[in-house]
């Protein structure tokens, strides 16, 4: 039986459409009124306060705990410097990944790690011969999201810590009131956010304060249903949705290295040995089978399947989460790929996804064509390849520079 | 032609305008916007008229703005976002109320308080309307064509026009003809039997016009406000982040992205002719910019018989053009609040109030407030949609700080006194307003920071809308599809050679749409006028 995280005394109060589901081991809100748009726009318009309690967490301390991290690590975490924030994943030795999540370099010898999957057993198989000590604080630590673009004036309302320059993928310490967290600034809808880890025993405290200062802001509590349709705007992919553990699949061809997820970028290849280094240096070298791309379904072709059946073109209202199969052209020629999940994008007026490809059809600009099922039929609709971020507006970097000057 | 500047030249930079700049431009051509005020979007636009408070001054909610215009002028990358409303909420005089939801079952629950049988035929109405609204692309895409022509294309224009009607199927079309015959009072009277719903649910049909909701034809502008591209939910409006200027700027910074120029303080005193041909403009400070192309995003009493001169046109045209009505009905008044306005019959800050509030408590209030404007009077009590938009886009204020957006029909341009004398009815107008509100929100005039007042005189004034129609012509019947603005000049080409028109005077018509500035350039590109 699912756990409940220390805000469940008021999520389940404000859960009115009583709509949840397990996360990790704990009760988790879907959305908190019956339609779930409300909380997309919160995090698009406004700010949406979502509990992310469920995400697990270890404290890595010690003289070598860079180093250590650098060994598990993809990225060469020695290089991260303190009040800093890397979005990383962890391979296997064939370069496979394992999982993904932040590190966050609170200290010279301290640092605060996030992963979906539990990873202690992973982490502290590596532990000898380092300096380093590895805690499981998990269950120690609350966790919130507030996501949106009035997230930066509604913390400023709370708490000291100095936001305005406080950038991207940065984390800082913060009081409000007697009370202590940390905060960074990282999310999972691909904009202007923050994550804020406090202690279980103070968690009430920061929910409480957050929604009064967010009052005025019109901040709304948020779930997982809308969380999933901005993280596909944002081409951020979703472990045991568009890609798996390689430590929990049964085949081979279930695992996907970092280059094929759209995730080579964070790969630091030449430097001390590190956790799947020579797999994934082959790979570079030789070219990955797969790629990770976005598609955008063509929409004039959707309306016109509808329109065949009398119909007016349908969206559906949640990320979707299904592997559905795309080919080269609409007569099914060859099946290259398939979506891995995909949302009508409100805010777009996009139909998108993210699909995996084979490589040589993943160009940004190529035409394909995707399975959709009308009337219990299934059909093809063309769509392109694109850039997986289809949103990605410049308040989620940028900080107040007017602010600053004053 | 060697001597022009511009491909085209688009006098007002309203929504229409900009777009229809941005589709040129995207295609390569070389465009000038001049739009005359300080800031762009014509009546789709946002103002800070009080420090720290801004106000959507005239448009207020976006409904119908096509889809694809988004997608294929990016314009969510350069800042178009609409956010949905919650509720359409109804305070009534007699301490109850009606909130309508997203939520099917909430509301079915709320309407069978008055009227259980309503209650289950609601969701059937909303069925029917939403095939009616899949004629919206058969309509509002698409130039509309020439019934009385016999030119190919123009026929299989009709023919694809006259499929997507008769794929309705018998039933819907017989429906479709009440709808464009009947009032919309009589048309809503076939499904409901509560008065309190059905009189909240008339008010779509006389939006801008100046009927009342028992004139014939008024069901058809309820139509119009269904076909609403929903994202398949049934709550079509929504607020524009940073209010409807929000969207104008979306657009102007889309055209400009794509290359287009847009100048503000730019006011164009005529168009400039040469042997009968729109050469190019002339501006009030006397300079002249050339352009093998002007296109008027005015509406079509000020391009024809401004911007061009009676003179200049043929006199059937001049005629028409003179007998197209405006006839603007409503105003508006805007608010600066210290709070949240609470409304008795419903206290607190709920979600009811995180949409529009329409203060039309019956049938007969509705016509009542409507007679008094058949003979030249503002309405005492007249129909008001509200919307607190500060509560959806906190950015529109200071925390805690809110804004009351009044839309109030009637107030008719030519009221019994002449309609200059407008200004001197103003204060007595806003008080008009403000003392309905009080009757639904008590101590609403101790909450005034700073209030705007704006009368249709006003809205022809300051937006150069004739008349203060905020639609550039009544959507009535008569002035739609291919004779919008007048029959034989509907499709954004004038009766002067390489003049254009792109606003909301032109097919498919008013709300922002976009559909007019799209049409035109697009009916430009492809006869390969510019």
């Amino acid at each position: 039986m699912p756990i409940k995280s220390p805000f469940f005394p008021r999520t389940s109060e404000l859960c009115t459409s009583m709509l949840w589901k397990e996360w990790a081991g704990y009760y988790a809100v879907n959305s908190y009124q019956i339609p779930h748009d409300a909380e997309y726009f919160a995090f698009r318009e406004s700010a949406g306060l979502i509990d992310i309690t469920p995400l697990f967490k270890y404290r890595v301390t010690g003289p070598d705990a860079a180093e250590y991290l650098a060994r598990i690590m993809v990225k060469d975490i020695t290089k991260l410097k303190v009040g800093r924030v890397a979005y990383c994943c962890w391979c296997n030795d064939a370069g496979k990944i394992i999982d993904d999540g932040t590190v966050m370099r609170r200290d010279e010898y301290e640092f605060f790690v996030t992963s979906a999957d539990p990873s202690f057993s992973w982490f502290s198989r590596f532990t000898r011969g380092y300096q380093v000590e590895l805690e499981d604080i998990s269950d120690q630590i609350a966790a919130l999201a507030l996501q949106g673009p009035s997230s930066r004036a509604i913390l400023k309302r709370i708490c000291d810590a100095d936001l305005d320059r406080l950038r991207f993928f940065r984390t800082t310490s913060a009081r409000s009131g007697d009370n202590e967290f940390h905060i960074s600034r990282t999310g999972y809808t691909g904009d202007l956010g923050y994550e804020l880890w406090v202690e279980n025993k103070n968690a009430l405290r920061l929910w409480d304060a957050i929604m009064e200062a967010g009052a005025d802001y019109n901040i709304r509590p948020a779930g997982l249903d809308a969380l999933d349709m901005t993280r596909v705007e944002a081409g951020l992919i979703l472990k045991d949705v568009d890609y798996f553990n390689a430590q929990h699949v049964l085949i081979d061809d279930r695992t996907s290295s970092p280059f094929e997820v759209s995730l080579g970028w964070m790969v630091d290849l030449d430097r001390r040995p590190f956790i799947g280094q020579r797999a994934l240096q082959l790979e570079k070298a030789e070219g990955s089978a797969w790629s990770l791309a976005g598609i955008e379904l063509e929409w004039t072709e959707i309306e016109d399947l509808y329109a065949r059946y009398g119909l007016p073109p349908e969206v559906q209202h949640h990320a979707w989460r299904s592997s559905i199969p795309i080919y080269t052209d609409k007569s099914q020629g060859k099946q290259i790929g398939y979506a891995t999940s995909g949302t009508w994008s409100p805010l777009l007026k996009k139909n998108i996804a993210l699909a995996t490809l084979q490589s040589k059809y993943a160009t940004p600009g190529t035409m394909v064509a995707m399975e959709l099922s009308v009337e219990h039929v299934r059909h093809t609709v063309h769509a392109w390849i694109c850039d997986p971020q289809f949103y990605n507006p410049e308040r989620k970097r940028s900080n107040p520079v007017k602010d600053i000057a004053a | 032609m060697s001597s022009a500047n511009y491909d085209a030249i688009i006098i007002g930079g309203g929504h229409n305008g900009l777009i229809c700049a941005a589709y040129l431009a995207k295609a390569g051509r070389k465009v000038l916007v001049l739009e005359k005020r300080h800031v762009l979007g014509g009546a789709a636009v946002s103002e800070e008229l009080h420090p720290g408070f801004t106000f959507s001054v005239a448009s207020y909610v976006v409904s119908l703005f096509r889809p694809h215009i988004i997608r294929e002028l990016d314009l969510a990358k350069h800042g178009y976002e609409v956010i949905p409303m919650d509720c359409s909420f109804l305070p009534l005089p007699n301490g109850d109320s009606l909130a309508r939801w997203a939520d099917g079952n909430r509301s079915r629950r709320e309407i069978s308080r008055f009227s259980r049988k309503d209650a289950e035929t609601y969701p059937e109405f909303s069925r029917v309307m939403t095939h009616m609204g899949k004629l919206a692309k058969a309509v509002i895409d698409h130039p509309a064509p020439d019934i009385t022509s016999l030119r190919p294309a123009e026929l299989s224009n009709m023919l694809r026009l006259g499929k997507s009607f008769k794929s309705l199927g018998p039933e819907l079309l017989h429906l479709n003809i009440k709808l464009v015959t009947m009032s919309a009072a009589d048309f809503l009277d076939r499904w409901f039997e509560s008065d309190t719903l059905k009189a909240p649910m008339s008010v779509s049909g006389i939006i801008g016009t100046f009927q009342g909701v028992r004139s014939p034809g008024t069901a058809y502008v309820l139509l119009h406000h269904y076909m609403g591209q929903l994202d398949g939910v049934f709550r079509s409006w929504g607020f524009s982040k940073g209010g409807t200027g929000g969207i104008s700027m979306a657009c102007a910074r889309a055209a400009e992205a794509f290359g287009a120029e847009v100048r503000t303080n730019s006011p164009v005193q005529h168009v400039l002719l040469r042997n009968g041909e729109a050469k190019g403009v002339v501006l009030e400070n006397g300079d002249e910019l050339l352009a093998n192309q002007i296109i008027s995003n005015l509406d079509p009493n000020r391009t024809y018989l401004k911007m061009v001169g009676e003179e200049h046109l043929p006199q059937e045209v001049a005629n028409d053009i003179k007998r197209y009505k405006l006839r603007g009905s409503s105003g508006k008044v805007n608010l600066a609040l210290d709070r949240v306005p609470e409304f008795s019959c419903r206290p607190g800050i709920g979600d009811h109030l995180r949409g529009d509030v329409a203060i039309a408590p019956s049938i007969d209030y509705l016509e009542k407030a409507f007679d008094q404007a058949k003979y030249g009077d503002f309405s005492t009590r007249p129909y008001i949609n509200a919307v607190i938009p500060t509560l959806t886009d906190p950015t529109l204020a200071p925390p805690g700080k809110h804004i009351l957006s009044c839309f109030v029909q009637y107030a008719p341009y030519h009221i019994k006194e002449g309609a200059e004398n407008w200004p001197k009815f103003r204060d007595a107008f806003g008080e008009a307003v403000i003392d309905t509100m009080e009757e639904y929100v008590p101590g609403l005039r101790n909450m005034i920071i700073y209030k705007q007042v704006l009368t249709p005189w006003d809205l022809e004034q300051q937006m150069g809308l004739t008349e203060g129609n905020i639609f550039q012509g009544e959507l009535s019947l008569e002035q739609l599809l291919f004779q919008r603005p007048v029959a034989g000049y509907a499709k954004y080409k004038t009766a002067i050679n390489n003049l254009w028109m792109c606003g909301s005077g032109t097919h498919p018509g008013g709300g922002i749409m976009g559909a007019s500035g799209e049409l035109c350039a697009k009916t430009m590109l492809q006869n390969r006028s510019v």
